[in-house]
């Protein structure tokens, strides 16, 4: 069969190892050879195998996300786009994703996270936004594993490093320690942007003629083949795969970012994409599959680092801060001046073509000429083999009467507050700038951040959620109070949820046991997402995240956004004055499965997840939020890990305010280790006036919501009756310093 | 000519960097280990007539962008590379 | 008045400066290209926070070689007022403008965390509106804020009155807890001996609104105000 000949494709790897160290199967290559009907070069084996890596072409999941609802009142744009867009009113809308960067991540520390938040900033603003927020979600293995702490100091720090210099506040998280991610740690960024509705810039590249240009850094040899370093599984080779980490620039990120705003304001410009994993292939190919044209590039034009670099590597390369843009004919020059104001390079490489096809020349060769469609709507779709492991059964038992009640409460509730997952986060995002951009009204440490629209009265409220213990003992369930949670924690500080973008991080696609828990997930989600309306409007698929054959817990991470019509409303989850009534929206139940507690206590990951009913669930959120549009809540908090005792200790510790005591009577109605630590779900803790307590509960019965008063605000003591009773001042230490103790 | 440019705090300055360094060499067993300073090196080529001249030119590189003179020493070495 | 904010390459914190003066003082304001020379009449110029240059080298060495750094040395050695805030303050540092340099924070790890200001001194026209002693909740956000200059510098600062801010705990006594960066002797700002250029590493800009949880920044930018509306010939200079 004829193959397109080139110099440089002297085909030493088209041997089936060769093949395979492209990460493509056999099957897949004949698939090429048909599309192409010849035999690929070598540089077109290498575009095939990043465009149909399952980290750009989503070939395992693709079926499966379609089931998750994506519409709704305020979407914009839904998945398939760099990000997602919910309306706002007044003409903004708010673009968000989040995004994986686990495997480089784990290689290198601070250059993986960083890299990690300077990709998922491009996304944001090649839209046409000004990111204004980020948020991270980060697991790590267990704390006393001997890598954790080089990894959590790296990754945070890179996290810090990346964003502070870019100038977009970190404004909340979550990070989380168990020992399935010792050798798999995930870090999954979120940035949220702001654009006016009808200046939005989709991923297109349309109009016969029109010019590629590309922007930003120079182009090396770095992070080449990441996109399918991201579609593989951990083994001992990862020493040895040090080179394809990319180093990220943060500087060179921020001039591109304003260059790119200003731009945007002029209308030179018809679309615009991040060369992010891929690179310039999945780039200008992506654009062109979206605006259903062809692209002509001349590699040797493309601004160069390194010497003697090959079409292959040119095409393939991740170097951060590129850009690939599509200006208007004749509008060329008009743009670079933009970016030479910026000192930054801006070439025209290529144009658009009718032909519908991926050509590419080098020094007048040309060196790859594939259909559009082959790398992307052709690209090939998965129904993966998915199936219940029998050991399911196993972990989901758990005899509670063989586990033994504590006999000192009050020690356990303070091993709890001491532990690292849930002992205050401050020497994590003391490290993170939460307050450029002079927006920040709620600040890490509360249910959800918020942040307000300069302008105008608005707020928007972020979060970032997910257990992935809950979704390892039952995966529907999982999905489900993956969203839940989320929901609930916006409902928590008076924000209507707009939308969600999801990061599912699981192991091996392959392996038919990590199918049923994907396949479970996106059912749980989905489920939740119709019964609370929230669409999904972006997200990503990181699968094979697992070593040696074990996979991590399976962990959607779900960022949502909502709006609070007057920011000025918000509430805290931190008691405000003694006196104040403590009230319970929801019911305790008697459960303990999946609970931090006992894993801490007990060393047990057993059970089923606690029980949930979404009806209820989506009753409570609405209690709250109609209780603060009344300014009858002063402060709201949700209660999850650690249960209703923790909860409470962060209510009276949490702020940055003089700590307060509580008095709570929780009558005898359950095992005692339950009533504490049990983390049932659809719960709030608000404490109110005295006076305004029939007020909430005749809107929590219209709502259907079990209303309990629990005590009452004031002293210097935590009292809850009859079982615990501490200084609060010694809690809050205990809180205040567990993380930072460790990591002296 | 190459020129291998070191930039070193100055001795009584608080040197954080170095003392971390130091904290972690002992954690390891080299307890031996004193003093550690942390500083800067860079490399730079350049074409000039003379070692003099370089000399020159480096010198004033250093002290008016390289090092800050508040805290910070400099020293270089020159090769015919 | 007018007020002229520098944007540099890196800058971060340029918006957040103007924002807070033409939306809650109501002041006029424009910003300043690093690469243009200055040519307007300005009464006093803001070098916002941000990582200029990237700050590759060291934090502030390379902005003050910009185009626009040499008018503000002529501006401020003829006695306009300028302001450093954070990487403003390093310029201003690195540049001469102001005794002493900003090291590595001695934790070694950026800062960001809200933090109490003593006011020392108030015959500046950056603290005239505020009381000796007065505290004020500001938040950090830095990697390099170590203040460190030499026991004779540091004598003369002290002579001079020339230290105007320095970290203290809620109730005003400076402790080792209270410094977040580890600056010599508390200090988190200073004035020049001609008492109109001040470099502080706390931003004012992002503590000046209710909503924002501290009003206590505009004691900063309204001091300045007081002091050019009040004082046509700038009586501070003495």
């Amino acid at each position: 069969m004829a193959r397109l000949e080139t110099k440089e494709s002297a085909p030493p790897s088209l041997s089936p190892e060769g093949i395979a160290s492209h990460g493509l199967t056999e099957e897949e290559y004949r698939k090429i050879v048909e599309l192409l009907g010849r035999e690929p070069n070598f540089t077109e084996l290498g575009v095939f195998s990043v465009m149909w890596s399952e980290h750009c072409s989503y070939k395992s999941s693709k079926n499966l996300l379609k089931l998750l609802p994506t519409e709704g009142p305020a979407v914009l744009q839904g998945p398939g786009e760099n990000a997602g867009v919910v309306d706002i009113g007044d003409g903004q809308a708010a673009v968000f994703k989040i995004e994986s960067h686990n495997h480089p991540s784990f290689i290198e520390p601070y250059q993986g996270a960083a890299t990690g938040v300077g990709g998922i900033l491009r996304d944001i603003f090649t839209m046409g936004a000004r990111p204004i927020a980020s948020l991270n979600s980060l697991r790590f293995g267990s704390f006393d594993h001997p890598r954790t702490r080089y990894l959590l100091n790296g990754v945070v720090a890179g996290i810090g490093g990346y964003g502070n210099c870019v100038g977009v506040p970190t404004v909340g998280g979550e990070v989380f320690f168990d020992e399935c991610y010792n050798a798999n740690i995930l870090v999954n960024a979120f940035t949220l942007g702001i654009a006016k509705k009808e200046r939005l810039f989709p991923g297109k590249a349309t109009g016969e003629g029109n010019s590629l240009i590309y922007v930003g850094a120079k182009t090396g040899r770095d992070g080449i083949h990441g996109a399918t370093m991201a579609s593989e599984s951990f083994s001992q080779r990862k020493e040895t795969r040090r080179p394809t980490v990319q180093v990220g620039d943060p500087f060179t990120e921020k001039l591109l970012l304003e260059a790119c705003l200003e731009l945007m304001e002029q209308d030179y410009l018809i679309g615009v994409q991040d060369m992010g994993a891929a690179g310039l292939t999945s780039s200008s190919a992506e654009m062109a599959g979206r605006g259903g044209t062809g692209v002509e590039l001349d590699l040797s034009l493309v601004p160069l680092r390194e010497k003697g670099m090959t079409p292959y590597e040119i095409l393939l390369s991740e170097s951060q801060e590129r850009m690939l843009l599509v200006v208007k004919k004749g509008s060329e020059e008009a743009a670079k001046r933009i970016f030479e104001r910026w000192d930054l390079d801006a070439v025209v490489v290529g144009k658009v073509t009718p032909d519908r096809l991926f050509r590419a020349s080098f020094n007048g060769e040309e060196v790859v000429r594939i259909p559009i469609a082959a790398l992307t709507a052709e690209a090939p779709v998965y129904h993966r083999p998915a199936e219940r492991p029998q050991s399911q059964d196993e972990i989901q038992k758990l005899e509670l009467s063989q586990v033994e009640v504590p006999k000192d409460l009050g020690a356990t509730l303070k091993n709890l507050l001491d532990s690292p997952n849930i002992a205050s986060k401050r020497w994590v995002y003391r490290q993170y700038d939460q307050f450029v951009r002079s927006n920040t009204v709620v600040a890490p440490g509360a249910d959800a951040a918020v942040i307000r629209i300069k302008g105008t009265d608005k707020g928007l409220a972020l979060t970032v959620d997910g257990n992935g213990r809950y979704c390892y003992l039952d995966p529907y369930v999982g999905g489900i109070l993956a969203v839940a949670e989320a929901a609930r924690n916006l409902a928590c500080v008076g924000a209507h949820p707009l939308g969600l973008t999801d990061c599912l991080n699981f192991g091996g696609p392959e392996n038919p046991a990590v199918m049923w828990q994907f396949s479970e997930v996106i059912r749980g989600m989905r489920d939740s997402c119709t019964a609370l309306a929230v669409p999904v409007v972006s997200g990503n698929v990181s699968f094979y995240n697992e070593t040696d054959g074990v996979p991590i817990y399976p962990t959607p991470v779900v960022g949502m956004v909502g709006l609070l019509p007057k920011v000025e409303r918000h509430v805290t989850p931190w008691f405000k004055s003694s006196g104040d009534l403590v009230v319970l929206l929801g019911r305790n139940r008697e459960e303990l499965g999946g609970s931090e507690y006992l894993k801490l206590a007990h060393g047990l990951v057993r059970g089923t997840p606690p029980w949930i009913d979404l009806r209820l669930e989506r009753a409570v959120q609405q209690c709250c939020l109609k209780a603060i549009e009344r300014g009858m809540i002063r402060s709201a908090h949700d209660i999850s890990e650690g249960g209703l005792a923790v909860a409470l200790v962060e209510c009276c510790v949490g702020g940055s305010e003089k700590s307060l005591g509580v008095k709570i009577d929780l009558p005898e109605t359950m095992r005692q280790d339950a009533r504490l630590f049990g983390e049932s779900q659809s719960r709030i803790i608000v404490s109110i006036k005295e006076n305004d307590l029939s007020r909430l509960e005749t809107i929590a019965e219209k709502e259907g919501v079990p209303v309990q008063v629990l005590g009452e605000v004031g002293g210097s003591r935590f009292i809850i009756q009859p079982l615990i009773q501490l200084a609060v001042d010694e809690l809050k230490s205990v809180w205040s310093d567990g993380l930072e103790r460790r990591l002296q | 000519m190459r020129v291998r440019i070191f930039v070193s705090l100055k001795e009584g300055v608080l040197d954080p960097h170095g003392k971390a360094v130091e904290r972690s060499l002992h954690m390891l067993g080299y307890g031996e280990v004193q003093d550690v300073r942390m500083g800067k090196y860079l490399e730079l080529s350049l074409d000039a007539s003379s070692r003099e001249a370089v000399e020159t030119r480096v010198r004033e590189m250093c002290e008016k962008l390289l090092a800050n003179p508040v805290i910070e020493d400099y020293r270089f070495e020159i090769s015919n590379e | 008045m007018r007020w002229g904010v520098v944007v540099f390459p890196g800058s971060c914190d340029d918006q957040d400066v103007y924002d807070c003066l033409t939306q809650v003082l109501r002041q006029k304001v424009e910003f300043l290209w690093h690469k243009d020379r200055l040519k307007e009449k300005l009464d006093c110029i803001v070098l916002p926070g941000g990582f200029s240059y990237g700050d590759y080298l060291r934090a502030g060495a390379v902005a003050r070689f910009s185009p626009i750094m040499e008018g503000i040395v002529e501006f401020a050695r003829e006695g306009g007022l300028v302001l450093g805030i954070c990487n403003g303050f390093q310029i201003l540092c690195e540049s001469g403008l102001l005794p002493g340099v900003l090291t590595r924070n001695t934790q070694l790890q950026f800062v960001c965390r809200p933090v109490y200001l003593r006011l020392e001194e108030t015959d500046t026209p950056f603290t005239c509106a505020g009381k000796k002693n007065q505290l004020l909740r500001l938040p950090v956000k830095h990697g390099e804020g170590c203040y460190y200059a030499d026991p004779v510098t540091l004598e003369r600062l002290q002579k001079n009155r020339q230290i105007l801010f320095r970290y203290v705990d809620s109730k005003g006594k400076t402790s080792a807890a209270a410094n977040p960066n580890g600056s010599v002797d508390h200090i988190a700002g200073v004035c020049n001996e001609g008492r109109n250029v001040m470099g502080l590493m706390p931003h004012p800009e992002d503590a000046s609104e209710k909503i924002l949880g501290s009003e206590d920044g505009l004691k900063i930018f309204s001091s300045i105000v007081e002091a050019c509306e009040k004082t046509e010939k700038r009586a501070w200079l003495g």
